[in-house]
């Protein structure tokens, strides 16, 4: 394999499992600063015992997650440096600004979080876990703006002399109408992730308990994390629909291609169906043989525009528009991983939907269950939302290809560059072969103890705690949550 | 002042920071199985960076990124050109921040030594290879006349880098046990102030010696005075650590860290990356920079934010300004993996 093809390879992979992480601890920050606040404002035990449970799950994620996240600042000087000769005045600034902003933010609220149980007074230390949630969202905002901007350039202009992008408004970058829709549509996706998490656990718990004493103070405790998962999930689910729909319209303005491939639409069509099922060599190398089984008339219509009856863009119009712009060459993705992973982003999502509901209805009117196939479906469904989040990033970023910054159809000309001119030119394959398989084999490694402390937590159930207060007077009182 | 020298001066500031505040951190790391022979002893060591290292780590990402913006050609060339010793930095950079997160979430002595071991070779390598980098930019590399890095990893090898690898790994000891001296109680302490006596005079010597070479071989008349700088705050430090004086002593290792980085700069300018092969490919201050629009936008984000960031990291380490001894260490409470 070439350079290119391994350094592809590279990036997805770190990125990927960067963000298997990342919307966990964005979501479960946020839940774990609520039941902290509960917790404070209403002295209740069971929700220190549940903030302790999920506090303790996060730090396992967040420390992985940190530690992918180094190798997602460098790579782009590693093995994407001409990427970064090209786009560096524009695309390095909210880079610079995550790590300002959001990083320092994050990493020392989490540290004074961690070791400041009995050193802070108790609203003070609340703040700082509110601190460290704040920050793992803003650095959300700031790399969906460097990444919208990859799908949609604006606030630059081409410098011939330099052969360079060059910023000139700041402001355009950071409220490009992609990073507004993006943001809260990943947002709303790490807090369905965080909340399916949170109801799947609890609820496994509730029925354990259950089972046991349906009167024991833990089923109370869990049913509360369910209701709180559950009706997070709903809210969020609500919220990934409609910022999803609007990424939809925005997508058909601005990188129709992008929006054919997700429908393996190969000829325009007006009205244009939604497909449920295709099968053919979506592959791209021969359009002919798609064939869509089961379709949805008018749908894709409306979703890309809001009108049933609007005219759709097939692939080979757009090959055609695309080389009389930019010339020779194949200007279509791989149609096959942009409509399954499309498809999946959208169905994976439904069982986070139907736990959710499940739940409600088990606890409604103060009720528990002990139904044990719901405690093993809450446990099952757990997966589904990250793997949604997954396919949602790889759609997205397949999608765009073969541009790696897509070119932007209402003006910015010559703000654009393919994936093949971006990858270094300084770095063998070899080189780059052996950081891939260096970095896979030790992100494997990390997996597998990150997997088994989670569960192993997981399995352990909340802490029981002491409320004694803390005096910070004893010189000698151990340290909570000690390395 | 043009904004581009600006940003070179800016991105002195936050190596410096990175430098002095996760060379204490590697240092704590590299002398964990020194100073702590028992379980309880290595968690004292742990526990005096514990809130901390984190945000010391920042300092370098936004190093990284302040680079990514202000000089774009310079992150390219740099990080592409020193493609395998970086790929190193980073697998024990990630290493590291897992092994001091997970090492105590199991009972178990296996489990524990294991990650020991992750927590002091992750802490020696970037120590070792942090030295070996910048002794290369100070030095010159092979650039061809697009700025691309032309030479190999063996190119990067050479006597004076592999002293300044030296140099960073002896600092950043001696630095880790005058912080552990000050931080700590019972018998690391005893253990880390023995160590920095030690330390201190190696790193004296190493230091002074690569200081004398860069200055003599690469660089520019008013460096000299980083130099003296650098060569009197580390007598400071031997003599003050012979005093028992460890919080000064912490103060004038921190004084010798950034003359070494102003020396280092102050050689560079106004290069950032001299190509060794022919000046005429050197990537420069003007050349690598962003355009000035770019640049004035960062100056003031940079002049906005810094000054918070410093107060709240300031904060943390008030907050956490106890020593630490055994006593602090509550008994194992975590879990074991075999649990039914
Ligand atoms: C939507 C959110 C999101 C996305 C798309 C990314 N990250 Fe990330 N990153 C986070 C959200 C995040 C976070 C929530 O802030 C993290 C994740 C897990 C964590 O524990 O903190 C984090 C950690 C993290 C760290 C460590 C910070 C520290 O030490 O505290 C770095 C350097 C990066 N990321 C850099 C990147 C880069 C360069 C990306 C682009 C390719 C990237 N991340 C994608
Ligand atoms: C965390 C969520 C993200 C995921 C899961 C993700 C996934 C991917 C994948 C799978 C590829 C490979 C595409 C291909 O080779 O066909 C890719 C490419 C790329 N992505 Fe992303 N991406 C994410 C976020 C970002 C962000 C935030 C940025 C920039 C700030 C970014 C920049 C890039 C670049 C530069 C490439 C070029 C490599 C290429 O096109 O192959 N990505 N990404
Ligand atoms: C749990 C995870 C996710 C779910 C359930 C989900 C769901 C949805 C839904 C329902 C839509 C609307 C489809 C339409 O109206 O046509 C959508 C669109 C979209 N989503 Fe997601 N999404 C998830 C994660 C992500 C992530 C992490 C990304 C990465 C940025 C992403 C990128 C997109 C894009 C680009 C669109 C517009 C697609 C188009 O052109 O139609 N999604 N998503």
């Amino acid at each position: 394999m070439e350079a290119l093809e391994l350094a592809r390879w590279q990036f997805g992979i770190t990125t990927v499992y960067h963000f298997v992480l990342v919307p966990l601890t964005i979501g479960l920050s946020v839940l774990v600063a609520i039941m902290q606040t509960a917790w404070v404002r209403t002295g209740k035990e069971k929700w220190l015992r549940l903030t302790k449970f999920f506090g303790k799950l996060l730090l396992i994620n967040f420390a992985l997650g940190v530690a992918t996240g180094i190798v997602q600042e460098f790579q782009f000087g590693m093995t994407w440096s001409e990427y970064s000769r090209f786009v560096g005045d524009v695309f390095g600034a909210p880079l610079a600004m995550e790590a300002l902003l959001a990083f320092f933010l994050e990493s020392t609220f989490l540290g004074l979080w961690i070791f400041g149980w009995d050193r802070l007074p108790k609203k003070v230390h609340l703040a700082t876990v509110w601190l460290f949630a704040i920050g793992s969202s803003l650095s959300a905002y700031f790399i969906i703006a460097a990444n919208s901007w990859m799908q949609h350039p604006v606030g630059a202009e081409y410098n011939p002399e330099t052969g360079r992008a060059e910023m000139n408004d700041i402001v355009a970058v950071l409220t490009n109408s992609t990073t507004l829709v993006a943001f809260p549509h990943v947002i709303a996706t790490a807090f369905l992730v965080a909340g399916t998490f949170v109801a799947g656990i609890a609820g496994f718990w509730m029925v354990k308990r259950a089972r046991v004493n349906r009167e024991h103070e833990d089923v109370t405790m869990y049913r509360t994390a369910v209701r709180l998962g559950a009706v997070t999930m709903l809210i969020a689910g609500a919220a990934v629909i409609v910022t999803g729909d609007m990424q939809a319209k925005l997508m058909f303005e601005q990188q129709p291609m992008k929006m054919a491939a997700a429908e393996a639409l190969i000829e325009t069509e007006q009205p244009a169906a939604f497909s449920i099922l295709a099968i053919g060599n979506l592959a791209g190398d021969d359009p002919a043989s798609v064939k869509h089984i089961i379709s949805i008339p008018g749908l894709t219509s409306y979703l890309a525009t809001g009108d049933w009856n609007a005219e759709v863009k097939g692939v080979n119009q757009l090959q055609e528009e695309y080389t009389a712009k930019f010339g020779e060459g194949d200007y279509a993705p791989n149609l096959a991983i942009t409509y399954w992973s499309f498809r999946f982003m959208i169905g994976l999502a439904a069982f986070s939907a139907a736990l959710a509901l499940l739940a409600l209805w088990f606890t409604r009117k103060k009720g528990v269950t002990d139904n044990r196939w719901f405690s093993m479906f809450a446990l099952g469904v757990i997966p589904t939302p990250f793997l949604a989040a997954s396919f949602g990033w790889i759609f997205t970023e397949m999608g765009r290809q073969p541009w790696v910054v897509a070119p932007n159809p209402t003006g910015v000309d010559m703000v654009w560059l393919q994936t093949q001119f971006g990858v270094s030119s300084s770095v063998s394959a070899g080189e780059i072969l052996t950081s891939l398989i260096t970095l896979t084999v030790v992100y494997g490694v990390l997996a597998v103890f990150w997997f088994r402390l989670m569960v192993r937590y997981a399995r352990e159930g909340a802490p029981h705690v002491s409320q004694a207060p803390p005096s910070d007077t004893e010189s000698t009182q151990p340290m909570s949550f000690a390395y | 002042m043009d904004l581009a020298l600006v940003w070179f001066i800016l991105i002195a500031v936050l190596w410096t920071g990175y430098l002095v505040l996760e060379g204490f951190d590697f240092g704590v790391g590299m002398l964990m199985p020194m100073v702590g022979k028992t379980n309880k002893t290595r968690r004292v060591a742990l526990n005096t960076i514990g809130p901390v290292w984190d945000g010391n780590e920042v300092w370098l990402l936004t190093a990284g990124g302040a680079t990514f913006a202000a000089f774009p050609e310079w992150y390219a060339t740099l990080f592409s050109g020193f493609y395998l010793p970086l790929l190193l930095i980073l697998v024990a950079l990630i290493v590291r921040a897992v092994a001091i997160e997970y090492r105590g979430k199991i009972n178990d002595d296996r489990w524990r030594s294991r990650w020991d071991w992750a927590i002091i070779i992750s802490a020696w390598i970037p120590s070792i290879l942090w030295g070996v980098a910048f002794a290369n930019i100070v030095r010159g590399v092979p650039l061809d006349a697009d700025h691309q890095f032309i030479g190999n990893f063996f190119t990067l090898l050479n006597p004076f880098a592999l002293l300044g690898g030296a140099v960073t790994l002896f600092l950043f000891l001696s630095h880790g046990s005058i912080f552990l001296a000050l931080k700590t109680d019972g018998v690391v302490r005893e253990r880390a102030e023995a160590l920095a006596q030690r330390f201190s005079v190696i790193a004296l010597v190493v230091a002074g010696a690569w200081a004398v070479w860069a200055q003599v071989a690469y660089s520019v008349t008013w460096t000299w005075i980083a130099v003296a700088v650098a060569a009197v705050a580390l007598i400071a430090v031997w003599f003050l650590v012979r005093t028992s004086s460890f919080g000064k002593a912490f103060l004038a290792n921190s004084v010798a860290i950034v003359a070494a980085v102003v020396l280092i700069f102050g050689s560079l300018y106004p290069d950032v990356m001299p190509a060794s092969n022919d000046a005429a490919n050197s990537l420069t201050v003007d050349n690598a920079s962003s355009t000035d629009y770019t640049l004035t936008v960062m100056t003031w984000v940079a002049a906005v934010l810094t000054p918070i960031v410093l107060a709240y990291q300031g904060w943390t380490y008030w907050v956490f300004k106890r020593r630490i001894s055994e006593d602090h260490i509550p008994e194992h409470t975590e879990l074991t993996f075999n649990k039914d």
